[in-house]
């Protein structure tokens, strides 16, 4: 121990070391490589090479400008659907929780409990031509006699939903489970009304939540293929869709590669223009 | 005061529907498990059965997958567990310069898209010429569960009294013994719970594993293979344990919580 007494600034990194090297090696370098091989021409015949393809972008966005597109809408509808799935049953449960918080807030995180495949799965039964919930909403009127919910948009949007819904309730919990009850109260002996002081108190309060939930959410809603594939048809096909066929079925890796980073930049944008919005920088401080 | 509980009362309704919203595919995992499909496909509820839960592994192919998803899970998260606990310490007890530059790769990995981060590991192994396979899908693990190990473990560090090191030092303990005898049994329940996630989200993983696995079919895999030709309930009951395995350890981790909290 003599030496890291000696040299205690030194010790950090000693920690640091071996789990970013990792990181380095096998996140940061293979960023590099992604981008490499998005400047790539040629076929799994002759192999690939370097050649400052960037025709590999502009084909790649002019083909597929459709799915991505519907990725970041699909991915956005999800969102402000778990969003309003969430809000409520997340400030139910930090508010009039009570003493069955941890039990509800179990119930919340159950989906991941379950492998991502067989709840995704799990909604093929459940919207199926002859289930139980698309019999009801022909009994309602909702669905015509014709229409289906298996293999539609709206099917892949929902099981986008569910599966990252936990994503959005949980932070969306943690915010609201941090405000001063006094604080509301306060606003009500000001003669807020009760809706008043949620607007004007608890809802400022829990943005951060909410910000936090949305990006949790969005991010890998849009790079998702798993539920466009069970759920939907080539209709519905995403951008994840395109890029893993590209890679692993189709071997067309040059245009694979970069539609990686469309979808990344995309997604980068829109973040941006999000948190500006928001005023993050306003809200974290 | 009427319409207060109105309010109240619609509240409650409301996420009384949402939580059922969420249980309902679990439910339907669990009575698919116990279904006797007439084909292949395993879709519409035919008639009660407990054959697939006496010989879960009758279909070819699942008892290898699970295992590959199991030894991939405990090597991954144990060597994830190791790698990020050490940054955890790092970040909590030390200053140092490259902070935020620390943070802002532990935070990456949980941000990006899980077809990116398959996609790009994919292609660090075509250009190395470097096969994939078991040790490939290993590699990409760890890689994912180390953010989440950090993050983990960090939250327990955080409220640890430094002053119980010092005095167990000012009682005459090496660094090594309070290390030993004070440290790591006040870490301890953080880092199981970083191996926990570690291996839960290694079990769970379809995505990135899908882009490095090569011939290699782990148990999602296998669902995915499935899922073209028909799942087979056999599926459903896998499917159900695991529910059941991880539910069971997180009770037993609230539990406990709260006899340490009394």
């Amino acid at each position: 121990m003599g030496f890291l007494h000696r040299h205690r600034g030194f010790v950090p990194y000693l920690l640091l070391g071996p789990g970013l090297g990792f990181l380095a090696l096998f996140f940061v370098v293979p960023t590099y490589y992604l981008a490499n091989t998005s400047l790539q021409e040629g076929s799994a015949e002759v192999g690939y090479v370097f050649t400052w393809a960037w025709d590999n972008y502009g084909d790649a966005i002019a083909t597929y400008d459709e799915h991505l597109i519907r990725s970041l809408l699909y991915a956005g509808v999800a969102t402000v659907v778990a969003l309003a799935v969430s809000y409520p049953l997340a400030y139910w449960i930090a508010f009039h929780g009570g003493r069955w918080k941890s039990v509800l807030l179990l119930i919340v995180i159950a989906p991941f409990f379950v492998t991502y495949l067989i709840r995704t799965l799990a909604w093929q039964s459940i919207l199926a031509d002859d289930s139980v919930v698309v019999e009801v909403l022909r009994a309602i009127g909702v669905l015509g006699d014709g229409e289906r919910l298996l293999a539609t948009s709206t099917a892949v949007v929902a099981g986008i939903t569910y599966n990252f819904l936990p994503f959005m309730a949980l932070p969306l919990y943690a915010s609201l489970e941090q405000i001063d009850g006094r604080l509301i109260e306060a606003a009500e002996d000001l003669y807020a009304s009760r809706f008043q002081a949620f607007l004007r108190v608890t809802l400022p309060l829990s943005l951060p939540g909410v910000f936090a939930g949305t990006l949790l959410t969005f991010i890998p809603a849009a790079g998702d293929f798993v539920n466009a594939e069970l759920l939907g048809t080539p209709r519905e096909a995403m951008i994840g869709n395109v890029i893993q066929s590209k890679f692993l079925v189709i071997t067309d890796y040059g245009q694979a590669a970069a539609l990686s980073f469309v979808l990344m930049a995309a997604i980068l944008v829109l973040v941006a223009l999000y948190s500006r919005t928001l005023g993050t920088e306003r809200l974290t401080g | 005061m009427i319409r207060k509980n109105t309010g109240r009362r619609v509240l409650t309704a409301y996420s009384l529907v949402a939580l059922a919203y969420l249980m309902l595919p679990i439910a339907v995992v669990v009575l698919f498990s116990f279904n006797d499909p007439a084909g292949r496909f395993n879709y519409t509820w035919q008639g009660f059965t407990l054959d697939h839960w006496t010989n879960p592994f009758g279909v070819p192919g699942l008892r290898d997958a699970i295992v590959v998803s199991l030894e991939i899970a405990a090597l991954a998260s144990l060597v994830a567990t190791v790698l990020g606990t050490l940054i955890a310490m790092a970040l909590v007890r030390y200053r140092f310069r490259a902070r935020g530059a620390t943070n802002l790769l532990i935070f990456l990995p949980m941000t990006t898209p899980e077809v990116v981060l398959g996609a790009s590991l994919l292609t660090l192994f075509l250009n190395l010429g470097v096969s994939t396979g078991f040790w490939t899908i290993f590699i990409a693990h760890v890689m994912f569960d180390i953010s989440f190990v950090v993050v983990t473990v960090k939250a327990r560090i955080v409220g640890f009294d430094r002053h119980l090191e010092e005095a167990a030092m000012d009682l005459g303990a090496t660094p090594f013994t309070t290390f030993r005898k004070v440290t790591l049994p006040l870490i301890a329940p953080g880092i199981v719970a970083g191996t926990l996630i570690a291996f839960a989200l290694s079990v769970d993983d379809f995505v990135i594993t899908n882009f490095n696995a090569g011939a290699t079919v782990t148990f999602p895999l296998y669902v995915w293979g499935a899922a073209r030709v028909g799942v087979p309930p056999e599926v459903n009951v896998i499917g159900t344990t695991i529910f059941a395995v991880a539910l069971a350890a997180m009770l037993l981790n609230v539990l406990r919580q709260k006899g340490a909290a009394r």
